[in-house]
């Protein structure tokens, strides 16, 4: 396992793949921030996790379209499912391998916080501050990197799943948008509302139905920096799921 | 060290493995041949855990692949048809995935110099395997197999596309490796396997047609009795003679002509030589030979005259039971042939059959 772990490490920054994510991740997460908190002359940071996670729709894919494609591809997948290695393993191996450059961009990205804190700092000079917090919360920051992760850990695994199911990166790729695109935009489906503020999906079980498949709406009590059980286990399990399904489909394949 | 014991696998409907067993001891070099498509990839897949065997049993050293895989893949070195090459790292990082990869518990930098050694790709060591000629990537293939020095060594079709010379180099190299491994390799080219291996395995519609020492399978084919001869004379008049001439099976003009010379194709009977007869005749009746070669045997050839081999070592018993079936050792020959398109084609109309029902 740990073999292919490093394999696809360096996978990642031998090909181009790797620094096109971090790259595009990177850029974009600063320009999401500055928009949404410095030029909004806010403290929340909510609308730029919200961004944050529609912009996965299309960076997730980057990271793991190729996982399995590729492999099936060059038919080097039998090299790895004729070594001493187990099923599990290479799958592990892999997904580790993607959630690493993942949580890797995430944590590096954390530095955009670091102005908000210098203003922050800066405005409470000379303030009073026994009666009101100025400058940004740390536990909705803290609260809401930790649901992004277990948010991303979860669709990579999607993603993992869709590139083993795949022999072509590109269709690894736009099925993988879709399945995302969907998963986190079911949520907004629940939210829109007709002219007179009734919503516009009218029946409340399907709204809970929705909302509860929904990657999205597990998210809201970590960014109020609460740490919710119930969401950390739906998306854990959600990883669970898929990776399960992801050795399933290398199974059955010998089998066929 | 290598057992296989009634190996079936199916593809749906599709059998490509039926009823394969065959052995293969410590330190032999034992060739699959076949033609395309007769199920030896296959055979090489399930004994390498790749895929999995509808039925039956497969065993390295003991080791059952099914129930122990990862103890019998420690034990195997595989290349499969398309060697498995990562094009964008270096031969080196290549090799030192496949060291970390097999858990090769080995010295790292001696054991990989010494495989470079031996298949010769000292001088590409540091190249990107995109950039590497064919036979280059083929023997970076075989250093894989051979990373952790595997007991059983495992080749698919190990020359394809290859050139001359590469493939007298690579099989060089797997009759030395034939000397401390036991080595298993597939093609459907027989002069690789007569040069290479110790016994052969023929395999034809996923069955085993034959399964012989090397020599006895030379032997047999070197009792090619099949010839192209061009004679100058009149066509009909040369062709009569020949089918007149004793010890001559079979004799047929083809449509070739080289100014007044026509190639005949003659087939002679079993065990007579009718060259030099035939050299006298023409020149008695003043026709010249202008030349004479020998037709190879194709695979089907080559099953008929195994099996027909095989078969002559029978008992009496078996022998007076065909005659008095009435049949005689061309038909049976052909037989053989009709029988293993009998039964692919009575599966496939059973498949058919089976179909409708399933729908119900």
């Amino acid at each position: 396992m740990l073999a292919i772990y490093r394999k696809e490490m360096r996978s990642y920054f031998i090909n181009p793949i790797g620094y096109v994510y971090l790259g595009v991740f990177l850029v974009f997460s600063a320009l999401l921030f500055c928009y949404t908190t410095l030029n909004a002359g806010t403290y929340s940071t909510s609308t730029y996790f919200t961004f944050l996670i529609i912009s996965f729709v299309i960076l997730i894919p980057i990271l793991t379209m190729r996982l399995f494609a590729e492999e099936r591809k060059l038919r080097t997948e039998q090299l790895l499912l004729t070594a001493p290695v187990t099923i599990t393993g290479m799958v592990l191996g892999k997904y580790l391998a993607a959630l690493t450059i993942y949580v890797g961009g995430i944590l590096v990205s954390c530095v955009n916080f670091i102005p908000l804190y210098i203003i922050g700092a800066a405005e409470r000079a000379g303030e009073d501050m026994s009666l009101t917090h100025i400058g940004p919360v740390t536990g909705e920051i803290v609260g809401s990197l930790f649901a992004v992760i277990l948010l991303g850990a979860a669709l990579i695994a999607v993603g993992t799943l869709i590139s083993a199911l795949t022999e072509n990166q590109l269709s690894a790729a736009i099925i993988t948008i879709g399945v995302i695109a969907v998963m986190i935009l079911l949520n907004v489906f629940n939210r829109l509302t007709d002219s007179d503020g009734q919503p516009l999906i009218g029946s409340y079980a399907v709204r809970f139905v929705l909302d509860w498949i929904s990657v999205m709406s597990r998210f809201g009590n970590f960014s109020n920096g609460i740490f919710d059980y119930a969401a950390l286990f739906y998306y854990l399990s959600i990883t669970f799921v898929f990776l399960f399904l992801t050795v399933r489909v290398y199974e059955k394949r010998r089998w066929g | 060290m290598i057992r296989i014991e009634h190996l079936v696998k199916n593809y749906g409907a599709n059998c490509a493995v039926d009823d394969i067993s065959f052995e293969v001891g410590e330190g032999e070099i034992v060739g699959l041949l076949g033609p395309n498509g007769a199920g030896k990839s296959t055979t090489m897949n399930i004994l390498t855990g790749y895929l999995s065997s509808t039925s039956g049993k497969a065993t390295v050293a003991g080791i059952d692949i099914l129930s122990d895989p990862l103890g019998a893949k420690k034990l195997i070195g595989y290349l499969p048809e398309q060697p498995p090459l990562y094009l964008d790292m270096t031969v080196e990082e290549y090799l030192n995935f496949n060291y970390e990869l097999k858990g090769c518990k080995l010295d790292r930098v001696p054991h990989l110099e010494q495989i470079c050694d031996t298949v010769r790709i000292r001088d590409v060591y540091r190249r990107v395997i995109r950039n590497l000629s064919k036979g280059y990537r083929q023997r970076v293939g075989i250093a894989q197999a051979l990373v952790g020095n595997p007991k059983v060594i495992i080749f698919d079709e190990p020359t394809v596309g290859l050139d001359p010379k590469q493939i007298i180099e690579i099989r060089n190299l797997i009759r030395s490796l034939g000397k401390e491994h036991t080595v298993i390799l597939s093609t459907h080219i027989l002069q690789e396997v007569q040069a290479v291996c110790d016994r052969i395995v023929i395999i034809n519609k996923g069955k085993i047609v034959a399964n012989e020492k090397t020599e006895n399978i030379s032997n047999a084919v070197e009792q090619s009795r099949r010839f192209n001869a061009r004679i100058c004379g009149p066509q009909k008049e040369v062709l009569a003679a020949l089918r007149g001439m004793s010890g001559v099976a079979y004799a047929e003009a083809l449509a070739e002509r080289d100014g007044d010379a026509f190639t005949y194709t003659v087939e002679s009977e079993r065990g007579v030589d009718i060259r030099k007869k035939l050299f006298y005749l023409l020149a008695e009746r003043g026709w010249a030979l202008v030349g004479l070669e020998s037709l190879g045997m194709n695979l089907e050839d080559i099953f008929i005259s195994v099996v027909d081999q095989s078969e002559e070592k029978k008992t009496r018993a078996a022998r007076g039971e065909r005659r008095r079936r009435g049949a005689d050792r061309t038909s049976a020959e052909r037989e053989i042939g009709a029988g293993l398109y009998e039964d692919a084609k009575r599966q496939r109309e059973e498949a058919a059959a089976r179909e409708p029902d399933d729908e119900e």
